[in-house]
């Protein structure tokens, strides 16, 4: 420890301002790609592997059965036949997920108008008041959504008052308002985010230059918001695709959506690979639903990306 | 200009502020404006220029008053009911649409035909001189070329009366120059009248048929820009158009008393200065009125003397107040700083005011 001459002292590495340092990076990548890859591999692996005569799990042996088995159902007689179970579970869900994403947008577009145009402190009062509902679970918020359809709940109580009968819980609208309103911030927020950045003098300006009311919001303010359009939908259309809880508890098992018939699979059912096989294919369909709308945004020249 | 063409008639506009005030934007502002003509509204920031033109655009609604436009009263129509156009001061361009779509957008509204549309596109675009230029994104335009565009936009409508909220003032000092110009050949050539709003007095006086000069939401003079220049109607005025020296003084017999022992005899006052007959007064007089002369009324010492070019500007302490003189550069004996001089008013151009 008797050093006689200092090293130079190496020159701080300083990055620029907002640089952060790739090795920052590397360890929510790495986790991520664990985190989703390895489950998705495993997923893509059963789906190809046999069943196993008695248990759960898989047996490893190499088989396209599942997939077969998703349109195909052999008889007891050694016949086949075009099985659409679960094409029509497939189509419900993709129903269900495309009445909730064109609700929501509905409700979301005006609402997040609305906010955009408040005063500042407003503002930020609203959106801490839509993202409010991330606070609770969602389980027990799907509960309390059950207490308020259900024939005896609020909703019921007072259109009772006027004879009008209620019943909608364990039935398919139970199932879409709940998706509906666990949905809509999703919806609200990224289309707030743009109405926000929108600046308010050309909607002005559309009106002078003679426009009306809806003229200017359709050709004026949506255009200009229609990247938050975008994300929204993606961030409502694909999670409602694999949406399990809703119809779970609100549509009472009745209607089932895909990822109820996959949690099934891998539950009670015990069909390991057959649940990975109906898993992939929806994996497949959503990629091609972000591809088509990836495609649909690049046309239009907007800065959208979603892959 | 005695035909009334676009009638503003006590308008008042109260506005609340977050802090639970009220500012009155427009307090009773009454004026007649004539076919054709070039009107300025000219006053200080937050005096109520923009309130007043947004009332008449209707993109704003008075509390009270009438806005009459060839007879007939639009105050109560929404905007897109008055044959009335703006050209904003941050243009308001659509972002998301092409040059062309942008100009084409107000005709299509109109349900004029498409050939129509091409037609007076491309005409508005020669007009402003960008033609060819239809396709471009407004973001791939300079600013400059983003004002024409907004220009032509409104243009292109065809209006009655054409709204101008400060058009120049994002440009450079030579770009406004040239649009200054422009803008009034284009006035000019289309014979559209417009209402042009600014806080820049020379641009009100270059451009100008008539201007209001306006003060917290009231007009203090509406006049043409020689009159307004010459006779303004008070201390106000005169200050805000162009540069003038006010100096405080007191009527005594036969003239003003002013600071430094100074007398300015009444013969010396424009002719239609209003003098009381004893009290305290104003005294308004430019500095290019002033000479030096041998034995002047004006006696003071030299403070600065600032060569302009084509000016010389003189700094005289006039006992306690500065008065500023502007010689021509030529032909006068430049004075030295110290020395003192005394000061004359030409033409009978120094007047009272009314402070
Ligand atoms: N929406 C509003 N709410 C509250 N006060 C307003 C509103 N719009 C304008 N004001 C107030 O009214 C007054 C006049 O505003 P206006 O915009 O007409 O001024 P201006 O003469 O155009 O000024 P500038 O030259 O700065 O553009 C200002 O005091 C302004 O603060
Ligand atoms: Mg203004």
């Amino acid at each position: 420890m008797t050093a006689v001459t200092t090293p130079p002292k190496k020159q701080a590495q300083r990055g620029r301002p907002g640089q952060s340092s790739p090795k920052l990076a590397y360890l929510p990548i790495i986790f991520l790609a664990f985190a989703i890859g390895v489950p998705l591999l495993i997923i893509v692996v059963y789906s190809f592997l046999e069943k196993p005569s008695q248990g759960t799990g898989v047996k490893w042996v190499f088989t396209l059965e599942n997939y077969k088995a998703l349109f195909i159902q052999e008889k007891l007689d050694g016949t086949t036949a075009l099985d659409t179970r679960y094409i029509k579970v497939l189509w419900t869900s993709f129903y269900y997920s495309l009445l909730t994403t064109v609700v929501t947008l509905a409700l979301s577009i005006p609402v997040a108008m609305w906010i955009a145009t408040r005063d500042a402190r407003k503002r930020n009062l609203l959106v801490a008041l839509v993202t409010l509902p991330f606070w609770i679970s969602i389980l027990i918020r799907t509960y309390g959504m059950r207490q308020i359809v259900a024939d005896e709940g609020p909703i019921g109580k007072f259109l009772g008052i006027f004879n009008i009968e209620w019943s909608i819980l364990y039935s398919p609208p139970a199932t879409i308002l709940g998706l509906i309103y666990v949905f809509l911030p999703f919806m609200i927020l990224p289309i707030y985010a743009s109405a926000e950045r929108f600046d308010f003098r050309l909607a002005e300006a559309a009106y002078d230059l003679g426009a009306k009311r809806m003229t200017v919001v359709r050709r004026v303010i949506l255009p200009s918001i229609r990247p938050g359009v975008i994300s929204g939908i993606a961030l409502v259309f694909i999670p409602a695709l694999g949406s399990f809880l809703q119809s779970d508890m609100l549509g009472g098992g009745k209607t089932n959506m895909v990822a109820n018939v996959i949690a099934n699979n891998f539950g009670q059912a015990r069909n390991w690979p057959f649940g990975s096989a109906l898993a992939v294919l929806l994996i497949v369909l959503t990629l091609l639903f972000v591809l088509i709308m990836q495609g649909a945004a690049q046309r239009r020249g907007d800065k959208v990306e979603l892959v | 200009m005695s035909e009334k063409y676009l009638e503003i008639c006590n308008i008042t506009k109260v506005f609340q502020t977050p802090e639970g005030g009220e500012v009155r934007a427009l307090d009773d502002v009454t004026l007649d404006i004539a076919s054709g003509e070039f009107f300025i509204l000219l006053g200080p920031s937050g005096c109520g220029k923009t309130t007043l033109l947004r009332s008449i655009a209707g993109l704003e609604y008075p509390d009270s008053g009438e806005i009459i436009l060839q007879g007939e009263r639009i105050d109560d129509k929404p905007p897109y009911d008055r044959p009335v156009n703006t050209v904003f001061q941050s243009y308001a361009l659509f972002p998301h649409m092409t040059v062309g779509d942008n100009i084409a957008f107000g005709l299509e509204m109109e349900n004029v035909d498409k050939d129509e549309v091409a037609k007076r596109v491309e005409e508005a675009l020669e007009q402003v001189q960008l033609a060819g230029y239809a396709k471009r994104m407004p973001s791939q335009l300079s600013g400059g070329q983003q004002q024409r565009i907004a220009l032509a936009r409104a243009l292109a409508k065809k209006p009655k009366v054409l709204l101008l909220d400060e058009p120049l003032s994002a440009l450079d000092l030579k770009l406004r120059r040239g649009m200054q110009v422009e803008l009034k050949r284009l006035q000019r050539e289309t014979g559209i009248t417009f209402v042009f709003v600014t806080h820049d007095q020379e641009e009100a006086m270059s451009m100008g048929d008539r201007i209001a000069v306006f003060s917290q939401g009231k007009i203090v003079q509406l006049d043409t820009p020689v009159e307004v220049y010459r006779r303004p109607v008070n201390a106000y005025v005169a200050d805000f158009i162009g540069e003038t020296n006010l100096i405080k003084g007191t009527v005594v017999s036969g003239g003003i008393s002013l600071p430094g022992g100074n007398v300015l005899p009444t013969d010396q006052l424009a002719a239609d200065s209003v003098i009381p007959a004893s009290g305290d007064v104003t005294v308004a007089i430019r500095p290019e009125d002033l000479v030096l002369a041998a034995n002047g009324m004006i006696s003071g010492t030299v403070r600065d003397v600032i060569f302009t070019g084509d000016s010389v500007r003189v700094h005289v302490t006039v006992g306690d107040v500065e008065v500023i003189a502007s010689l021509a550069s030529y032909g006068t004996e430049i004075p030295e700083q110290g020395s003192k001089v005394t000061l004359n008013p030409e033409h009978r151009a120094a007047r009272t005011v009314a402070s």
